[in-house]
């Protein structure tokens, strides 16, 4: 694969309620911010995609009404209706492909729709949309199923949860920073057994950029470039019922693609810093089976030893992750720009020391359907 | 003039989308749902190639990228792979709350059936074994809730 780099990032504070900013706004604030970032001009950019999906912004073909904030006016433009991730790696594919440069930007606002009626639109309209699942549900059947393969308890969970809202305290762009205890996740209002209240992420707005660059044009911009070392995304079926929920067989086909495009035969010892997708507490666990940083089922234990705290070995989501700002689609562009401020050194006080390669990961679909993997580095 | 945005008051816009569909169901779906309206039977389809045998049916196997024409009827027994009791409300859905969604594993099939428990909440238990309760004949539209639910046996 060509040397491609990601060469700017932006993003918005994620919280419940922008009333001050329409979707206009945020792509517009995110494009000026993210070329502000590199230090490159809208001169510089020659492809744009959107990532947007119209359920969530109530209008048909949504992307088109974000173009000119996009900067797009006289570009070639194109969307990616899910994850940011894979609207990331679609702009990956196009500077692979021959353009110089990509600008991705991904925009969501849940608090104008309705979130719990748009994920029961993810299901098929004529077996199991109809029986009222949505996603909360259907995780919940997901975490059931893994918790009773393993004997995983709901403590570890909710260990997530603690970990992920408590290092949200060091990231300013975080919707819901928070000191828990296990104790207050266990209490806090059941919803679809095992999940409660705090084991669920938060509906957030907001928006988020990236520039992906050629090598040619990565030297143009202003900012340390953080190379893209693998991608790979991959999916499973589609009904529920079709899959084994406790094996995520697409993440680990995905893993597997990204860590031998990037040359890494032990993810463990190689990655510096994980920023992954998890909506639920009790995705983190699960994802890190599936990233084969452990063995099937032993996804807590990597918790337990601490080896994915702040202090560990293998810091998993120092951003506080999902669990602390969700805003739909953003989600995963925001887990790609949270390990590039990792390389980059500019994480601030989430800030993992000496990191050098990152691991990012998004997901489509109920219950982690689809699996993107992203090895990011500092070396080409 | 300048205005200074932040002393502007934020409206917000109250709306709906609501748009009707038509989904015919296609053969093989129809196939299903009208051994559930007609004879309360549940009636899956094998894959000639890796013998899947999948509920609902479809027209063809994902896996072997093959066609399916082999229909089977599975059993209205089944036991429970993975549940959770639904604790919090919203209108779409079909029963109030507590209720229990399950994915069953009928007997005959290899893939399971996500559906609904209403019953015996604190009894259910991955294992456990379920049956497909149906509504009244006079009540069977050619619908997935033509099975009630499923009960704990």
């Amino acid at each position: 694969m060509d040397n491609i780099a990601i060469v700017g990032v932006a993003q918005t504070k994620y919280e419940r309620r922008k009333k001050d900013k329409t979707y206009y706004d945020l792509v517009f604030e995110m494009t000026k911010g993210v070329l502000e970032d590199s230090g490159l001009t809208l001169e510089d950019i020659d492809n744009v995609i959107t990532v947007s999906n119209d359920f969530l912004d109530g209008r048909t073909i949504s992307s088109m009404a974000v173009g000119e904030a996009a900067g797009a006016g006289d570009k070639n433009i194109s969307t990616v209706e899910g994850d940011g991730t894979f609207g990331a790696f679609y702009g990956a594919m196009r500077v692979l492909g021959g353009f110089n440069t990509t600008l991705v930007v991904a925009h969501s606002k849940g608090s104008e729709g309705d979130v719990k009626h748009i994920t029961n639109g993810m299901f098929d309209p004529i077996f199991q949309r109809l029986l009222g699942l949505e996603a909360i549900s259907a995780s919940a059947l997901q975490a059931n199923a893994y918790m009773d393969r393993y004997g995983v308890r709901e403590e570890s969970f909710a260990r997530v949860s603690v970990k992920n809202h408590a290092n949200a305290k060091n990231n300013p762009y975080a919707h819901l920073p928070m000191e828990l205890t296990i104790e207050d996740v266990m209490a806090s209002q059941k919803m679809a057994d095992p999940i409660k209240l705090l084991d669920c992420s938060p509906v957030s707005d907001g928006a988020a950029a990236i520039i992906i660059a050629n090598e040619a044009h990565a030297r143009k911009a202003k900012t340390k470039p953080v190379w893209i070392k693998g991608i790979a995304h991959c999916a499973e079926e589609y009904f529920l019922g079709d899959r084994d929920l406790t094996n995520p067989k697409s993440l680990r086909d995905a893993a597997k693609r990204a860590y031998a495009m990037a040359g890494i035969a032990d993810p463990l010892k190689s990655l510096d810093v994980v920023e992954l997708y998890d909506a639920f507490s009790y995705m983190e666990p699960l994802w890190l089976e599936g990233l084969g940083l452990c063995n099937p089922g032993d996804g807590p234990k990597l918790l337990d030893d601490g080896i994915t705290t702040m202090s560990g070995a293998l810091p998993v989501n120092p951003s506080g992750g999902v669990l602390s700002s969700h805003a739909l689609l953003v989600a995963g562009l925001a887990r790609i720009i949270e390990a590039v401020l990792q390389l980059r050194g500019e994480a601030e006080n989430r800030q993992v020391e000496g990191a050098k390669t990152g691991l990012a990961h998004g997901i489509n679909g109920p219950c982690g359907q689809s699996h993107c993997v992203w090895i990011l580095g500092t070396e080409k | 003039m300048t205005v200074n945005l932040n002393q502007v008051e934020s409206l917000t816009l109250q709306g709906q989308i609501a748009v009707p569909y038509t989904w015919w169901v296609g053969r093989v779906g129809s196939r299903f749902l009208i051994a559930l309206r007609d004879e309360a039977k549940i009636i899956g389809n094998r894959c000639n190639r890796c013998n899947t045998v999948y509920v609902p049916p479809r027209g063809n196997c994902g896996s072997c990228f093959e066609d399916i024409d082999q229909f089977v009827e599975v059993s209205n027994e089944g036991v429970v792979s993975a549940y959770t009791v639904v604790r919090f409300k919203y209108p779409l859905q079909p029963v109030d709350t507590p209720f229990a969604y399950a994915l069953i594993h009928l007997d005959g099939a290899d893939v399971s059936l996500a559906h609904i428990i209403k019953a015996d909440l604190d009894k259910l238990k991955n294992g456990v074994r379920v049956r497909a309760l149906f509504k009244e004949r006079s009540e069977r539209t050619g619908h997935i809730l033509d099975i009630d639910s499923f009960q704990i046996i």
